[in-house]
């Protein structure tokens, strides 16, 4: 499985920098008022659970060390300047005329075009390998993935003003309440069912946006047990500050029973529950179902879960073969509810939706099932992006500035 | 009864008894507050029968620099209620843990961190930007004013328009509770059936006319109205920003405009744009705003460079180091500003290849902007500063900027965005270079060029006071947020579960209160200066010593800025006459062409005003009037051709030899 | 405008202008004209695009081919872009201070002006009493909006054109009149311009989609 491995070190090429130990008690220095910060508060960000995070932290940290390179000079020298050239300091030499060198154009355009060019080079790398669409390399540091690491699925609904979560595997759902064992990759395809929210988990990875209409995705992993925070991170109206749920980070075992436990509630989320369910509500309490429409979530993101709504897919197709036609002026219903109130524009009509045509899926009872690939094992080749030249022999120590990250939860 | 409510509503529309926020006793008791501060003011205008000279003087006038003045009043009361906006956020951050809901309810607050933002950037920002371009660049190109000063009274007017339409949304009806992008759906008629984003929608219409009016106003007059000798290359830097910024704004505006139109029909008549349904596409709408909502950032910035650029020359009693990359520099920022727009929405799913392409454009823009902040380091070196207030304030936004620009840079790494997108992160930073760049910038430049607008200084002990308060208020109120960010924490939340989290708010809210007493000490120290503005007098023009035209004329300059147009051989114009032994002209003076004042700015503005709110409440005859109205006074002032005078030659002898006198006996105390 | 009468060769250099002309009014009138006529030209830009993105967003409704009247549209076009010609041949008339055939020719772009609105708004009445409402579907919100606002412009340069014509009748042509008639010819032909894009690209490239 070694090919799997390219695409496990997004910061590898900065390990390379690395190598001298100057860096190495730079990188040393600048995490030491963190951690001090560390021992009060809980800066999630900084010290996350799930292995993305990790990496992602890493990045906001090397950035900042390097842009700190440019940045004190700078602080330095204008405090220096303003001082040494103040004007009862009348030793300091005084230059009026002077107001070129170009030397020193060359210089402060050359520096921080250095610098960025570094950036640069670093970001293009990171977000293609840490690009929430792209399947996991690895569990953590140490642990690439293997085949029998089949991802958890989890399909994530931002409702007002509170989140549906779908196991499809185990056919079961909860609301406000997420749980994954540690150590299996999840991969999480996420919409919404009116409005923009964000879905953010922030010691898990980073956040990718939930729309009315569209899917999102994002691949993650938990490494250490525990309870962490995961809410909206964009705001939706009213309710949005209730918006929030607990994220478990289970061991296999207590994954399996928190399951057993949702199953055992006997709720079960059929499309009118779901329709009930998505009205407005804040500060909603857990919720779990034992058994899930198992079409719902496609539903939700075509906007088909009311019956008799074209769905969006549906609609897409149709529109890709040109529509249909002056017949299709007429295909439209009036909207029997919508989320808040009935109500439409004021000059425009009643609110509408199109409605549905008898679709092959329906007629057939089922949906085509979907073709998962477990994890994509191609190397990364963005444009201008090169194969990544490293032996998959050494995955230890891929954390830039945790060499010595603590190897007991994995 | 039915016939009563039918009349009702086609005379109200939408507007009844219910849509005053009676219910609301913060509402209600600012808006005693107000009304009886607006009372007082009015009444004294009545009793000290000033309204005849306000109107004939200052509302009708077409001069710039009364114009400019006119902007900067604007900028700071409507500072004050962004400001007011702001306190009652960080105190309800700051209280409302541990079950507690605070004292707002997600009505009230999620309307004021909208009109916070909205007011702040097109109400504060804006009008102080645009004021002092307004005053100051026909002054260092030796205009006599601008290419069309009419359009200028009437961009003025528009501005105002935008802005009382956002105050009236304080007492009647509701503001957006949007966010200041009023991202759909949720801005969509769906969600948000209340007048709240009509206000915010017509507001910034209204404002935005007078916006673009006034660039392309600003544009033609530094392309075309430049003092013989003053070559491209010889404008002063503020003058070079002030045309990138107006070349921005004339290149961005018609964006917001057309977005906002299409939101509007959205809203009105029920089309879908930026639906969900229907083949709507709410990303378009996120899409298009930052295209226009990003070069905005660099509209308010670019002329705080170019204020610091003159300050750091002025107080260092040097050149500008490397003028020639200061221009390429703010060249390059236009351009690329224009190709970053992606970076606010990273986390919309673009494709890694988009994202990253995005985020690397935007830190090539970083490049441009730290040569020029090493172009104001190499200026103060081997200078002789003169820590003055405009230099401190300089200083401060050179500590300040370079933080923000720093974590601006780490929020365009995609991944590092990913974890500190819409989180308090985000917020510390665009507080760090919105305050740190254009507060600051804009502080500097009242300072600066206010003994140029009155003839006399601002006291400097007020002044350092609000100084210091300002920047270590700054300080703390900001800090903890870049804190709170790296904790998770995400912006525009209302209650609080973590009580771990609460000291934090509590450090920002005191930072909050410290920025409070610097906008105190400035109101104080402009009250003292007015007040001890004998000894605070500077008659010969030029107080600091400076380098530029607008030095060249008297404090305050004669309406007709110079009586002779001046002739320039360098970059420092005035720098170059003063070493050069230039004498002033005393004889020989001519009639000088001016344009005359008009009402029409005032009355069409006014009707735009009135058809937005006619608009926003579905009074559907008052939007028809006023259209008419506002479609007769344009067509009515075209068919006035009389719109020049000139000011006679024994006037322009009258007010140079008052200065002649002046300045005689200014040399001899 | 010329320079103080200090010969080059004297020490003193120039500071001011002693002897100047008075600044001709409007001088900047064509240059902030077309400064605005850009930023107009953005509006546009701006309602393409959308056009582009939302175009093919039939929401299962009808699409350009089963809407459109391909022969109108042209001879919609052919009055557009004759009143340009006309407007053309009034600012020859103009030029040659002929202030009859001028008021004549602006007469004709007119009435051409009118028909190209009277056409369009046959052509929207009749989409939206078949039922193709800007509400159907994004594709049609973006088409009704761009065609719309074009259209609107036209409405509002006929408006300006009658009152130029007035001004003319009562002042003459006088300088600032001719301005006036030289900014109206710049926006009548800018949206000549636009119109070829709208015909090109909603129209004809919307029948081949």
């Amino acid at each position: 499985m070694s090919s799997l491995l390219h695409r496990s070190y997004p910061l590898f090429h900065i390990r390379k920098f690395q190598q001298g130990s100057t860096v190495r008690v730079l990188k040393i220095l600048a995490l030491l008022p963190l951690a001090a910060a560390l021992s009060g508060c809980d800066f999630v960000v900084l010290a996350p659970a799930g292995d993305v995070a990790v990496q992602q932290r890493d990045l906001v940290v090397v950035s900042t060390v390097l842009m700190l390179l440019i940045v004190l000079p700078v602080m330095a020298l204008t405090a220096l300047f303003a001082w040494r050239y103040r004007e009862s300091n009348t030793s300091a030499r005084y230059e009026p005329e002077w107001d070129h060198s170009t030397q020193l154009e060359l210089v402060i355009w050359s520096a921080p075009l250095l610098i960025i060019v570094c950036l640069g080079a670093l970001t293009w790398m990171a977000t293609h390998l840490l690009d929430p669409y792209r399947a996991l390399g690895r569990i953590d540091a140490d642990h690439p993935i293997e085949a029998q690491d089949k991802p958890l699925n989890v399909e994530v609904v931002a409702l007002d003003w509170k989140w549906l979560f779908i196991y499809p595997e185990y056919n079961v759902a909860t609301v406000n309440e997420l749980a994954a064992p540690v150590d299996r990759p999840i991969r999480f395809r996420i919409t919404a069912s009116s409005v923009m929210n964000s879905f953010y988990i922030p010691a898990l990875a980073g956040q990718i946006y939930a729309m009315p209409g569209m899917e999102t995705k994002l691949h993650a992993v938990t490494n250490k047990p525990g309870v962490n925070k995961g809410f909206s991170a964009n705001y939706s109206g009213a309710g949005f500050s209730g918006m929030h749920f607990a994220f478990h980070s289970l061991s296999a075992a207590d994954f399996d029973k928190w399951i057993a436990g949702a199953k055992a509630s006997g709720d079960m989320l059929g499309r009118n529950d779901y329709l009930v369910l998505e009205r407005p509500s804040a500060n909603e309490p857990v919720r779990r179902y034992g058994s899930v429409d198992r079409d719902l979530f496609k539903a939700i993101v075509n906007m088909c879960v009311e019956p008799g709504k074209m769905c969006t897919s549906e609609m897409m197709a149709i529109d890709a073969k040109g529509g249909l036609g002056r017949e299709g002026l007429n295909n439209t219903l009036p909207l029997t509810y919508d989320k808040y109130a009935r109500r439409g524009a004021v000059f425009g009509p009643e609110p509408t939706y199109v409605a549905g045509i008898c679709s092959v899926d329906e007629l057939k009872g089922q949906s085509e099932p979907e073709s998962t690939v477990p994890f994509d094992t191609t190397p990364l080749r963005g444009a201008g992006l090169k194969r990544p030249p490293f032996s998959p022999a050494n995955p230890s120590s891929t954390s830039l500035l945790l060499g010595s990250r603590p190897k007991s939860d994995s | 009864m039915f016939d009563t409510s039918l009349l009702a509503k086609a005379i109200f529309g939408r507007l009844t008894l219910d849509s005053l926020p009676l219910h609301e006793p913060i509402v209600v008791g600012t808006f005693i507050v107000v009304a009886l501060g607006g009372i007082t003011l009015l009444g004294a205008v009545t009793y000290f029968r000033l309204w005849g000279y306000l109107w004939r003087e200052w509302f009708t006038t077409v001069d710039h620099k009364r114009i400019g003045i006119m902007y900067m009043i604007l900028g700071i009361v409507m500072l004050l209620r962004g400001f007011a906006d702001a306190i009652m956020m960080r105190l309800q951050q700051a209280i409302a843990f541990g079950g507690s809901e605070g004292y707002l309810n997600a009505h009230h607050y999620d309307q004021i961190f909208t009109a916070h933002g909205v007011i702040m950037i097109f109400f504060v920002a804006m009008p102080l930007v645009t004021g002092l371009m307004n005053y100051v660049v026909p002054l260092q190109i030796g205009a006599r004013d601008v290419s069309f000063p009419f359009l200028n009274n009437f961009s003025f007017w528009m501005t105002v328009g935008g802005a009382v339409l956002v105050m009236i949304s304080l007492f009647v009806g509701e503001f957006a509770r949007t966010g200041w992008l009023a991202y759909p759906p949720l801005s969509n008629i769906g969600y948000s059936p209340d007048v709240g984003v009509d206000y915010y929608i017509w507001g910034l219409q209204v404002a935005g006319v007078g916006t673009t009016l006034s660039g392309i106003n600003l544009i033609c007059t530094i392309v075309k109205l430049r003092a013989p000798g003053m070559t491209m290359m010889r404008m002063p830097v503020f003058t070079w920003t002030s045309l990138c910024t107006n070349v921005l704004i004339v290149a961005s505006f018609p964006v917001l405009t057309a977005v906002l139109a299409l939101l509007s029909l959205d809203r009105y008549i029920g089309t879908n744009f930026f639906t969900n349904d229907f083949g709507g596409s709410p990303m378009m709408y996120v899409n298009l705003i930052w295209i226009w909502g990003h070069p905005e950032v660099y509209i308010l910035v670019l002329p705080a460079f170019g204020i610091f650029s003159e300050v750091t020359s002025t107080f260092s009693g040097k050149r500008l180091f490397g003028y020639t990359s200061m221009v390429y520099a703010t060249v390059v920022i236009t351009i690329l500003s224009y190709l970053v727009w992606l970076h606010h929405f990273f986390t919309m799913g673009s494709g890694a290849s988009v994202n990253s392409f995005f985020g690397i454009t935007t830190m090539i823009i970083s490049i441009p902007t730290g040569a020029k902040m090493f172009n104001w380091l190499f200026t103060m070196y081997r200078g002789r500063i003169r820590f003055e207030l405009p230099m401190m304030w300089t200083v401060a936004f050179m500590f300040t900027f370079v933080i923000g620009g720093m974590t601006g840079v780490l929020l365009a790494v995609p991944p590092a965005d990913f974890v500190l997108h819409n989180s308090l992160f985000l917020i510390a930073h665009f507080h760090n270079v919105i305050i740190g760049g254009v507060v600051f910038g804009a502080f500097a430049g009242i300072t600066y060029w206010f003994p140029k607008a009155f003839g006399f200084r601002l006291d400097p002990f007020w002044g350092k006071l609000s100084f210091w308060f300002w920047v270590v208020g700054f300080y703390f109120a900001f800090m903890p947020l870049y804190v709170l960010g790296l904790m998770g924490v995400t912006r525009r939340l209302r209650v609080f579960d973590d009580p771990s989290l609460q000291i934090w708010f509590i450090i920002a809210g005191i930072g909050a209160f410290l920025i409070f007493l610097g906008i105190l000490s400035m109101l104080v120290q402009i009250a003292v200066s007015i007040l001890k503005r004998e000894a605070l007098k500077d008659v010969t023009g030029d107080p600091w010593n400076a380098r530029t035209l607008e030095w060249a004329t008297s404090s305050p300059p004669p309406a007709y800025n110079f009586a002779f147009t001046p002739v320039v051989h360098d970059n420092d114009a005035w720098w170059d006459m003063k070493r050069r032994g230039y004498r002033r002209p005393l004889t020989g003076f001519k009639p000088i062409h001016m344009p005359s004042n008009t009402g029409t700015g005032v009355i069409l503005a006014a009707l735009a005003t009135a058809m937005g709110f006619g608009l926003i409440w579905y009074i559907w005859w008052l939007a028809a009037v006023s259209f008419i109205g506002l479609l007769t006074v344009a067509i009515g002032h075209t068919f006035n051709y009389h719109r020049d005078y000139h000011i006679p030659a024994d006037e322009v002898v009258r007010v140079e030899d008052a200065r002649t006198h002046l300045l005689a006996a200014g040399a001899k105390s | 405008m010329t320079l103080a009468v200090v010969p080059p060769q004297n020490s003193e250099p120039v500071f001011y202008v002693v002897d100047e002309h008075e600044h001709p009014e409007g001088a900047s009138t064509m240059l902030g004209f077309w400064i605005y006529l850009m930023s107009d030209c953005l509006i546009f830009a701006m309602l393409f695009a959308t056009f582009g993105v939302l175009g093919g967003n039939y929401a299962a409704g009808p699409a350009p081919k089963d809407l459109f009247d391909l022969p109108l549209v042209a001879v919609n076009t052919s009055m557009l872009l004759l009143s340009s010609i006309t407007y053309g041949f009034a600012m020859l008339a103009m030029e040659k201070s002929r202030v009859g055939a001028m008021q004549a020719w602006l007469v004709i772009t007119g009435l051409f002006g009118l028909a190209f609105i009277s056409i369009e708004l046959f052509e929207f009445a009749h989409m939206i009493h078949e039922g193709a409402t800007p509400q159907r579907s994004a594709f049609l919100s973006s088409f009704f909006t761009l065609v719309g606002t074009h259209g609107l412009h036209v409405t509002f340069g006929l408006v300006w054109l009658v009152t130029l014509m007035v001004q003319v009748a009562r002042y003459g042509l006088i300088e600032a009149n001719r301005r006036r008639l030289t900014c109206l010819s710049m926006f009548w032909h800018f949206l000549d311009v636009v119109w070829i894009g709208v015909f090109t690209f909603v129209y004809l490239m919307g029948m081949l989609r």
